[in-house]
């Protein structure tokens, strides 16, 4: 295996048409079945007289997958035909469901924008009812500051401290355990994690729903998610580093402390913030343990607490029996600031983990 | 250098005390003590082993053993004092404080039974921090071991054999729990919940890979890297807008869908709705909820999927591409195969959010606690949606809440049991991931 390939000669591309070259559509084979299909489904659709354009697109779409695949298996073969055929699913599906999913953003930005004003933002619901203007998100956006706050400074340190046990000491029987569970955990549903916090912080003790029974639940939420990330950071870290810090005689928390947590911290910081955002917008375990409340409430401690998604449950709630003119600005407000706030944590984290890559060597 | 009595200093000695019979200077007699050491230390043995480990510092590690016994005592002395100074102040400076220094006989006594070579040195800072790590660990698994415990509690009321539920438990098509006497049974959600979620890894799985696929190796470079940010962010859009676009834009947009739908394809039974006689009774049906629990999906799963694709090696990549294989021969004999614990994976994650999804169900779904084929029949529930529904009035009656935790029970069962299958899979084919 010592053949020095860089010092091979390169082939220079011939100009001429070669033998072992089969045959192949023309450049213009796609532009062209496009338009034919194009032609078709709207000859179709007045043939037939279809009502409405969707039908169309998806036939002309069809059409284009049919007769681009049948001119390509009688001029280049069947292996090319195949090729042919994934490349314009796998570019259906793109525009199938990418274009879609930003639609729904600019859906959100379209309903909520109206809604979002100065007034919207320091005001809270407390006495608006549902077929009066104004009102504001201001109680909630406390509710869920302050709670997700909390929950990270819960969540946080035993997710990056259990990270660090699974990357530096993880070994045996225990750390498959604890690997396991996280990837178990990560898929415990939001509503259960509700319904824990709920019957042993509530139901035992029979206390009123608080802004901190949601920070339990939201924690539990968050741990997995950023073990998981904290994880993967910690692994970028060059084992060199930890082997030179080692090799000085360093002891191995100091090298954990000094050496390779300042190494991650950049992606440590990001795979906070995205846990973060990942929880930030939950709903159902809020239901049970926090309540809602329209008025301010600042204490997480004591008292029902409005949160953003509670906020826009409750608009949405009291929709019906109503003309549900301003409970549908006022919910679609709330989600509009809801997604903000959660693409806002999520661009911050990956400017933070572009700034700053885990160094190397 | 023997004078450096530094607290870390001994406390290096007590660790590195199984090593000390290596030490280069007094040669084989040194050695001959050793096995003796081994075999019966006594006090004077043991402090004047510490003396020369003292000399010798750091160097206790593994080349320890395969250095000359003729080393020159200069060389490895001359180098010690850095070394000690780290220890001293990795010991001393940290926030647990100095490291007592541990009496000369228990390190004597606990030397025999260490290894000759190795010698490891457990600080006190290492084992609390240690002890910090696997206790963060054993805390998770404590909590899942709370969940299942207090659910089984809580719900024993409801689960009970012989309770009060008339209705049973896994077949009754109701959830009356405040009625008397209580009826209810969980067939309804759990159908709602398997064929919502069935519904939508049927649609948002090969999407969601058609979409990785895209990105990773069809789109060029600078469009991916934008798109591949753009469904990142998507998959952080809280779950509750995806429910709110459900009900306010697709559930109205595909009525005249569904009509369709029912009118030609109503004899496969499953998109028959009969009953229906204009558009407008379409709408709320599990159909729908699974299509938005797939779109809810569609960006978590390919951001996996992409993650997993991008990693390919480059060669198996080439390989194929040597052999002339076509784009597409190339991504189903390389890409894909390497790519299937993670593809499996992703699905899991997308399966483990589409059953446990709460809000953007219970907004898109009619609740009506029967089991119907007819997929396209507003109505149909699931656990979470249940939960979150029928919270409100739960607590007017003794069994109405022990019924809601019975269904997150289960719920939680069957998202564990998902979980574990995938597990089980993914182990199977680890060797595919580097």
């Amino acid at each position: 295996m010592s053949t020095n390939l860089q010092t091979a000669p390169k082939a220079k591309p011939s100009a001429m048409r070669s033998q072992l070259v089969g045959a192949r559509l023309p450049k213009f084979a796609v532009p062209l079945t496009a338009i034919v299909g194009i032609a078709l489904a709207i000859g179709f659709k007045y043939l037939l007289s279809w009502s409405g354009w969707s039908t169309t697109v998806v036939a002309a779409a069809v059409l284009f997958v049919i007769v681009l695949t049948g001119w390509s298996f009688s001029v280049e073969g069947r292996r090319r035909a195949k090729d042919r055929l994934a490349s314009t699913l796998i570019y259906a599906c793109f525009v199938a469901a990418v274009v879609p999913l930003v639609l729904i953003l600019v859906y959100i930005v379209q309903r909520g924008w109206p809604a979002l004003s100065a007034n919207f933002f320091s005001h809270s619901m407390a006495g608006v009812g549902p077929d009066q203007p104004g009102g504001g998100i201001y109680h909630a956006l406390v509710g869920t500051l302050e709670q997700v706050a909390l929950a990270a400074v819960i969540a946080l340190p035993v997710g990056i401290f259990t990270a660090i046990y699974l990357v530096e000491y993880g070994k045996g029987a225990f750390a498959r355990a604890v690997t396991f569970f996280v990837d178990v955990m990560t898929g415990v549903p939001s509503i259960v994690a509700g319904l824990f916090v709920y019957t042993f912080l509530l139901l035992g003790t029979g206390a009123r729903p608080f802004g901190f029974a949601g920070s339990l639940a939201l924690a539990i939420l968050m741990i997995p998610v950023a073990v998981r990330s904290s994880e993967e950071m910690l692994r970028l870290v060059p084992r060199d580093l930890r082997d030179a810090s080692l090799a000085l005689g360093v002891p191995k928390w100091r090298t954990i402390t000094k050496i390779v947590l300042p190494t991650a911290m950049s992606g440590l910081i990001t795979s906070a913030l995205l846990a973060i955002a990942r929880v930030a917008g939950e709903t159902a375990p809020l239901i049970l343990l926090v309540g809602y409340a329209d008025r301010i409430n600042f204490n997480p401690f004591s008292g029902d607490q409005g949160t953003l998604p509670m906020m826009v449950w409750d608009q949405l709630g009291k929709r019906t029996g109503n003309s549900g003119e301003f409970t549908d600005g006022r919910a679609w407000g709330a989600a509009l600031t809801l997604v903000l706030l959660v693409l806002l944590l999520n661009v911050i984290a990956r400017l933070l983990a572009r700034l700053a890559q885990p160094k190397r060597g | 250098m023997t004078s450096a009595s530094a607290p870390g200093d001994r406390d290096n000695n007590d660790g590195g005390d199984g090593t000390a019979p290596h030490r280069p200077d007094t040669g084989d007699q040194l050695h001959k003590a050793a096995s003796e050491h081994a075999t019966d230390a006594t006090d004077a043995m043991a402090s004047r082993l510490a003396a020369n480990a003292r000399s010798d510092g750091a160097h206790s590690a593994p080349d320890a053993g395969a250095a000359d016994t003729r080393t020159p005592d200069s060389t490895a002395p001359r180098a010690v004092p850095d070394d000690e100074e780290i220890f001293a102040e990795a010991a001393a400076g940290g926030p647990m404080g100095p490291v007592p220094p541990q009496p000369k006989r228990s390190s004597g006594a606990s030397g025999p039974s260490e290894s000759e070579i190795s010698g490891s040195a457990v600080r006190l800072g290492d084992r609390i921090f240690k002890g910090l790590a696997a206790g963060a660990g054993g805390l998770l698994l404590v909590v899942m071991a709370a969940i299942a415990v207090f659910l089984i509690w809580k719900a024993w009321p409801a689960i009970k054999p012989g309770g009060e539920n008339v209705g049973n438990l896994f077949t009754t098509q109701a959830w009356r729990p405040q009625s008397d006497p209580p009826m209810f049974g969980i067939a309804a959600l759990l159908f709602g919940t398997v064929v919502s979620s069935v519904i939508a890894m049927l649609v948002g799985v090969p999407i969601a890979i058609g979409i990785a696929l895209f990105i990773s190796h069809y789109a060029p470079r600078r469009v991916a890297t934008v798109l591949g940010a753009i469904v990142d962010l998507l998959a952080a859009v809280p779950s509750l807008v995806f429910g709110m676009w459900g009900l306010y834009f697709l559930v109205p947009k595909t009525q005249g869908f569904q009509s369709w739908l029912n009118q030609y394809f109503g004899w496969t039974y499953l998109f028959g709705y009969p009953d229906a006689t204009q558009a407008s009774d379409f709408g709320q049906s599990l159909l729908i909820a699974g299509i938005v629990l797939a779109v809810m999906i569609l960006p978590v799963v390919s951001a996996v999927c992409r993650e997993v694709f991008l990693q390919t090696p480059r060669e198996t990549i080439d390989a194929a591409w040597a052999l002339g294989a076509t784009k597409w021969e190339t991504i189903r004999t390389a890409v894909l195969p390497f790519g299937r614990a993670g593809m499996i994976s992703a699905a899991m994650l997308g399966l483990g959010r589409a059953l446990g999804e709460t809000i953007a169900v219970a907004l898109v779904l009619s609740s009506g606690f029967a089991i119907s084929w007819h997929l396209l029949e507003p109505g149909g529930d699931t656990f979470a949606s249940t939960i979150a529904l029928k919270f409100g009035e739960a607590s007017s009656s003794p069994l109405g809440i022990p019924a809601l935790i019975a269904a997150g029970l289960f719920l939680f069962v069957i998202t564990l049991i998902v979980n574990s299958i995938a597990r089980a899979v993914i182990a199977k084919k680890k060797d595919f991931v580097a």
